[in-house]
């Protein structure tokens, strides 16, 4: 505590963080306040010898599937299955269940541990694949991660986002942190404490830095902060106001929203801070820059037309094109990562709610039933959208599936939580 | 830092000038930039002679200048005309003291997205400098920043609240903070 204090003291208002875990009534809980319709029944007993690390290793996996709203669990209390058991399949269709996974955790040497697991399909009674894993006991999440992403690819058809983190900022009293957590909200650690707002992060594609606003002297300024090091630079600090930042595909690049010519405009910068270069101009405002996956279109929000909408124009430079039509109000342009879809935030009746639009054919769904929304941000696979919202005059954050039925609600104890940022594969 | 300001006061003029031609921009300077102190506005309270007697006129309650807000209607980015005389003091301020700034900070409430509402507090902050900028202050001494919905003044969500917070304050580093 007296070392927090003094580096309080030496940074003024502000502590760099190389990651530091948070406390513990800080962690993410998350509720599953709805699922889809077909899910998969599948079973995952314990797995023989797990019982020498203190945590289940299954439980972990049955969480995650069943966090997903793709998956139905099948009770299969009290019973394990080893990796290299003969399954009896009957005994599992009897039950009810499509897939199984069996498991085995045994000790290896140096105090760590091995993990195998099978996937079986219980309908054409085959095995569908399966990995091992040596691991440590510290370790014991991350694998249970890749076990259910294995397992959530093989029933999907598209990769799991178990193993990805997710970003936010948490706002306590006269208090903002930038954290850092599991996908699942678990192992929270704080990158950037602050006694000042912090807006806009945003992670680099490669998974290693994030972009953000920092208030902290007394305007608005872009940093880029490596997680690793705990280390960051200043990307945009221009007379005015600096914000907005959004990573080019290949992260050499960050679009951000400047006033150093008067009005908020676009703007890109190599992520360095250097090469400052002006894309596009209005009279009016531009702001939240968004670059498309392939990295030609920008799109962003403009009241040019009168009211804040979307529109976009081509990274290379040229004329832009309105996006959004229906209503006064659409903003937070967001694309997901096959380019295909856009998430937004639309003013409805006085409501703002995440609402998507199919790019091909402008058609367009309003995704949440709550009236506070902002920030959607797409899992990596394009299949959830997280955003910010209220309940009970509180900041949470939520995930909704882009088809509107796989609802989820992740809060923490006595704090707002907001602007969150989800990440990208891990690598 | 000065350099930097000088070269982006011509390019400001020319707009204000309603040229709509883009000037070559100057780089930023990234180097030196890693320890947050370092750069960004000065703080703490510089109490030599002349800075002293400023102080004490900022903080007198019978001077206009001790008023440094300026509040907007809903929807609005026009400095209302009630406001004339307070600009006026302050722009006798900022012209009698060339090497004084001012930070001129806009807000917004809190409905709807954070960077459109940081977007919507820099056009009051805009336009306040424009106020001030008519009134003979000159662009060096100005710089206009918006802190969004970020530092409401008040928290309740009610029409006189979101009143409270569709606001410009005027900032004078190292006098007033």
């Amino acid at each position: 505590m007296n070392k927090t204090s003094s580096l309080l003291g030496r940074f003024g208002a502000l502590m760099l963080l190389a990651l530091a875990s948070v406390a513990s009534q800080a962690q993410l809980s998350i509720e599953i306040v709805g699922a889809g319709t077909d899910r998969i029944p599948v079973a995952v007993p314990d797995f023989t010898g797990e019982r020498i690390i203190s945590q289940a290793l299954s439980t972990v996996v049955r969480a995650d599937l069943e966090r997903s709203g793709l998956f139905r669990m099948v009770d299969a209390t009290g019973q394990s299955v080893a990796e290299s058991a003969s399954v009896a399949y009957g005994e599992w269709k009897s039950k009810g269940a499509d897939a199984l996974v069996a498991g085995t955790v045994t000790m290896g040497g140096d105090g760590r541990y091995e993990t195998r697991f099978r996937l079986h399909d219980v309908q054409k009674q085959a095995t569908l694949g399966g990995q091992a894993y040596a691991h440590t006991s510290g370790q014991l999440r991350a694998t249970a991660h890749r076990i259910s992403d294995y397992v959530y690819e093989k029933l999907t058809g598209e990769r799991g986002v178990f193993s990805t983190r997710i970003a936010y900022v948490v706002k306590s009293t006269g208090r903002y942190e930038l954290q850092i957590a599991d996908a699942d909200g678990m192992n929270a650690q704080s990158a950037l404490a602050s006694r000042e707002p912090i807006i806009s992060p945003t992670w680099s594609p490669d998974g290693s830095k994030l972009a953000y606003v920092s208030f902290e002297a007394k305007k608005p300024i872009v940093y880029v902060h490596d997680l690793a090091s705990g280390r960051r630079h200043v990307a945009a600090n221009f007379k005015g106001s600096n914000s907005a930042p959004a990573w080019s595909p290949d992260g050499k690049k960050l679009a951000v929203v400047l006033t150093k010519d008067g009005g908020s405009q676009v703007f890109t910068v190599n992520s360095d801070g250097s090469g400052v270069h002006r894309v596009g101009s209005s009279g009016g405002i531009d702001t939240e820059p968004q670059f498309s996956p392939d990295g030609q279109w920008i799109y962003f929000t403009s009241d040019r037309g009168g009211s804040p909408q979307i529109y976009r124009l081509p990274s290379s430079g040229g004329s832009a094109q309105r996006v959004t039509f229906e209503g006064t109000y659409n903003v937070t342009p967001r694309l997901s990562p096959d380019g295909k879809h856009m998430a937004y935030v639309s003013r409805n009746g006085g409501r703002f709610q995440i609402t998507l639009m199919d790019l091909s054919n402008q058609q367009t769904q309003v995704l949440t039933d709550s009236s506070k929304d902002e920030s959607p941000s797409f899992a990596p696979n394009g299949r959830m959208i997280l955003y910010a919202t209220e309940v009970g005059g509180r900041g949470v954050l939520a995930a909704v599936s882009t088809n509107g039925r796989v609802k989820q609600k992740l809060s923490v104890q006595a704090a707002d939580i907001r602007e969150p940022s989800w990440g990208s594969f891990a690598k | 830092m000065r350099t930097l300001s000088l070269i982006l006061v011509s390019s400001a003029t020319l707009l204000l000038a309603g040229c709509p031609s883009q000037p070559v921009t100057p780089e930023q300077d990234p180097a030196g930039v890693s320890d947050a102190n370092r750069q960004g506005v000065t703080t703490g309270i510089d109490t030599s002679g002349v800075d002293g007697a400023d102080i004490t006129l900022l903080r007198d309650p019978k001077n206009a200048l001790s008023q440094r807000a300026i509040f907007f209607d809903l929807d609005s980015y026009v400095v209302k005309d009630e406001y004339r005389s307070l600009l006026g003091a302050h722009a006798k301020f900022l012209n009698d003291r060339p090497k004084r700034k001012m930070l001129i900070q806009g807000n917004a409430d809190e409905r709807g997205s954070r960077e459109y509402n940081l977007a919507l507090g820099q056009k009051r902050s805009e336009a306040i400098k424009k106020a001030l900028g008519l009134m003979g202050v000159r662009e060096e001494q100005l710089e206009a920043v918006s802190l969004g919905e970020e530092k409401p003044r008040c928290n309740d969500a009610s029409e006189e609240c979101w009143g409270q917070n569709r606001r410009g304050d005027m900032l004078y580093p190292g006098l007033t903070d």
